[in-house]
């Protein structure tokens, strides 16, 4: 048995992926702490090669759709157990069968991709409406969030085509970075932000203003002839509020 | 500090006055940002929040003023009525729509308002907001804008360059009713803007097919709405207006409005009664039926039964009015036959078309094919014999489909009953 230890990106993935069929390895297992835990184990470290990677991308695209692709992609996000083992399966399906074996829901290793890539699509809109931005004295919006999966990665363009004219940062507090749009670009960052949640001092004059007069929209829009909170909660699940402006008590 | 005071108490009354227009959710409409401004739209608009009744707040809609020289007896901001009045300065609303959106609280505006001195008067401002978005803050995001019926057409043409979508609201299902209770409004006061718009889009359509570079005239297109069970329409009247709109007018949304009881007036419904919101989502599901299954007003209600089924949507009510169009056999069956099929929608529809080519369906094949198959059973035909439910009567399958969807309704349903 052989543990392949990657970088922790998709990249590095699709490397330990190259190996495996370059090398023939065939009991593998993935592990993303570096040292396996299995004592009948050797670990081997994948060094990150971006030209076996695009190899082997290159493979997996041709055998899927754009859209099977994008799910074993997104699926790399999900932080469900064991993900790259996971992928890895799916990956072996795939490479073993001469036509797209994407459509077959009753095989339980397609399934779990199909699973996984709809949280994370479902994580990323949701960030894509729960973000919320607060603007800091030196002029940049900055917000706070806390996804069920690693999302940043994916949700980037979309903040930096909409948001193109003024600084951004998202600051995943569950994971402990951010991504930092500059005028011109996205760039990971990372650092422990607790400092911005602390005073007042930091924002923009006109920051509060803006938080409270939001909240008062909110709260006017609600037609209470028409209350259902089974839906409210549906839509806008109790974690999430923590960080929502219009939820926020106390402003 | 005061002034901002004043601003947020604007907005608390602007926004309530609102609140009782329904927008459908925001319309599909792309705009690129373009030269680093701020904001783009891209589809459907994404739902920044929900509010507790549940409805997707996507865009900030707001009045621009609340006075208005007119008297309609389902509006809150109505002449006669006694309320607090307000109105935005165009700087007001522009700084609100762009402070909100860079914090990603929104994906547009949607703006509408109440008449102040004269149609033209009121437009003009709604116009120059729209304009200074676009052309001095650089805004991409959407823009709604309300027709303020009795303007001029220049001006809802200039309008038509900065919105994403223009409405004109119709209100009362029908001219009689308008009459009743809008008595300062003529129904061709609605009628004229929109056919004008629909002209202008559809001029503005084949204007850039020829020149690329030709100007976005409201890219979303038009749409209107119906304030619903403030008179006493039926559901034949509304659709066959409905169908008038989407036929006749190239409409690409009616909204339908279940009235809230803002008014002791005794044209209109009491103080208290229910909003009749099982009678509005069946509206929708018909309008949706007229939209994309191919169904004619006529199927879903007729002179003998002018209103839709409370109890049970629009096309299984078709269905079981329709017995000699069932069961059907999914594996011959054309696209349109099968999209009619209670319990199939128009994606599953296709998904069936697409993999009987494979092999023949069976039973078992349409539960992943997110096909309610608990619905669909009652109509459907096997190869192999397949009549569990052949001698069931249409009420018999009516009860058994009510008592499984277990009416999510049915509280709501039981106040309402006691209306009829
Ligand atoms: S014109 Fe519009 S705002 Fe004025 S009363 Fe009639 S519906 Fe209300």
């Amino acid at each position: 048995m052989i543990t392949l230890a990657c970088d922790g990106t998709f990249e590095g993935w699709l490397t330990a992926l190259f190996d495996i069929y370059e090398y023939r390895f065939t009991d593998v297992e993935f592990s993303s702490e570096g040292v396996s835990a299995n004592m009948f184990s050797t670990t081997r470290q994948v060094t990150t090669d971006l030209l076996k990677a695009e190899r082997v991308k290159k493979g997996l695209k041709q055998r899927l759709s754009q859209q099977g692709y994008q799910q074993l992609y997104h699926t790399f996000f999900s932080e469900i157990e064991n993900a790259e083992q996971q992928m890895w399966l799916f990956a072996q399906y795939v490479f073993a069968s001469k036509i797209n074996v994407e459509g077959d829901q009753r095989n339980p290793v397609v399934w779990n991709i199909l699973k996984a890539a709809q949280m994370v699509r479902r994580e990323s809109h949701r960030m894509k409406a729960f973000v919320r931005f607060q603007l800091t004295k030196d002029q940049i919006y900055y917000a706070v969030v806390e996804p069920d999966c690693d999302v940043l990665t994916l949700i980037a363009k979309h903040f930096s085509d909409r948001y193109a004219d003024q600084r951004w940062l998202i600051y995943d507090d569950k994971r402990k970075y951010g991504i930092y749009y500059d005028l011109n670009s996205v760039s990971v960052v990372e650092m422990t932000f607790n400092e911005l949640s602390g005073g007042v001092e930091i924002w923009d004059d006109k920051e509060l203003f803006f938080q409270q007069l939001w909240q008062r929209y909110f709260g006017s829009v609600n037609i209470k002839a028409r209350k259902n909170m089974k839906l409210h909660l549906q839509h806008m699940p109790k974690r999430y509020w923590r960080h929502l402006t219009e939820k926020k008590t106390g402003l | 500090m005061l002034l901002s005071e004043r601003v947020m108490e604007k907005l608390e009354i602007l926004a309530d006055a609102a609140k009782y227009d329904v927008s459908c959710a925001s319309g599909q409409s792309k705009r690129e940002n373009k030269n680093k401004g701020i904001g783009n739209s891209s589809g459907f608009g994404i739902c920044h929040a929900y509010t507790e009744d549940g409805r997707c707040v996507s865009l900030l809609k707001i009045l621009l003023t609340n006075h208005c020289i007119f008297d309609c007896a389902y509006c809150v901001s109505r002449k006669s009525n006694d309320i607090k009045r307000a109105a935005f300065t165009v700087e007001e609303v522009v700084d609100i729509t762009i402070s909100f959106y860079r914090r990603n609280y929104i994906e547009g505006l949607f703006l509408s308002s109440g008449i102040f001195s004269n149609p033209d008067y009121t437009m003009e401002r709604l116009v120059r907001i729209a304009k200074k978005l676009r052309k001095e803050e650089n805004f991409n995001g959407y823009i709604h804008l309300k027709a303020i019926p009795g303007a001029s057409d220049e001006l809802i043409r200039e309008a038509g360059l900065y919105a994403d979508r223009l409405s004109v609201n119709v209100e009362m299902p029908t001219e009689q009713s308008l009459k009743l209770l809008a008595p300062d409004k003529n129904h061709q006061d609605v009628i004229r803007p929109m056919t004008f718009l629909k002209e202008e889009i559809a001029g503005r359509k084949e204007e850039k097919k020829i020149i690329k570079k030709a100007p976005l005239f409201a890219p979303a297109g038009q749409s209107t709405q119906m304030v619903i069970g403030a008179t006493k329409e039926t559901d034949l009247e509304i659709l066959a207006m409905t169908d008038y709109f989407y036929g006749k007018m190239n409409l690409r949304r009616v909204c339908y409005s279940g009235y809230v009881p803002i008014s002791t007036d005794n044209r209109l419904p009491a103080l208290g009664t229910p909003v009749p919101i099982i009678r509005e989502n069946r509206l929708y599901q018909a309008d949706w039926l007229l939209r994309f299954y191919g169904f004619k007003v006529n199927e879903l209600v007729g002179w003998d039964q002018p209103d839709l089924d409370l109890d049970i949507d629009p096309k299984l009510a078709w269905a079981l009015r329709n017995p000699e169009q069932f069961p059907v056999d999914i594996n011959t069956a054309d696209l349109e036959m099968i999209k009619r099929i209670p319990g199939v929608g128009v994606k599953s529809a296709q998904r069936i078309v697409q993999s009987r080519r494979y092999r023949r369906l069976k039973p078992e094949h349409l539960q992943t094919m997110g096909i309610a198959y608990n619905r669909a059973k009652y109509f459907l035909a096997f190869s192999t014999p397949f009549s569990l439910h052949k001698d069931l009567t249409q009420e018999q399958i009516k009860q058994q489909i009510l008592k499984l969807q277990q009416s999510k309704y049915e509280k709501n349903f039981s106040s309402q009953i006691t209306l009829f």
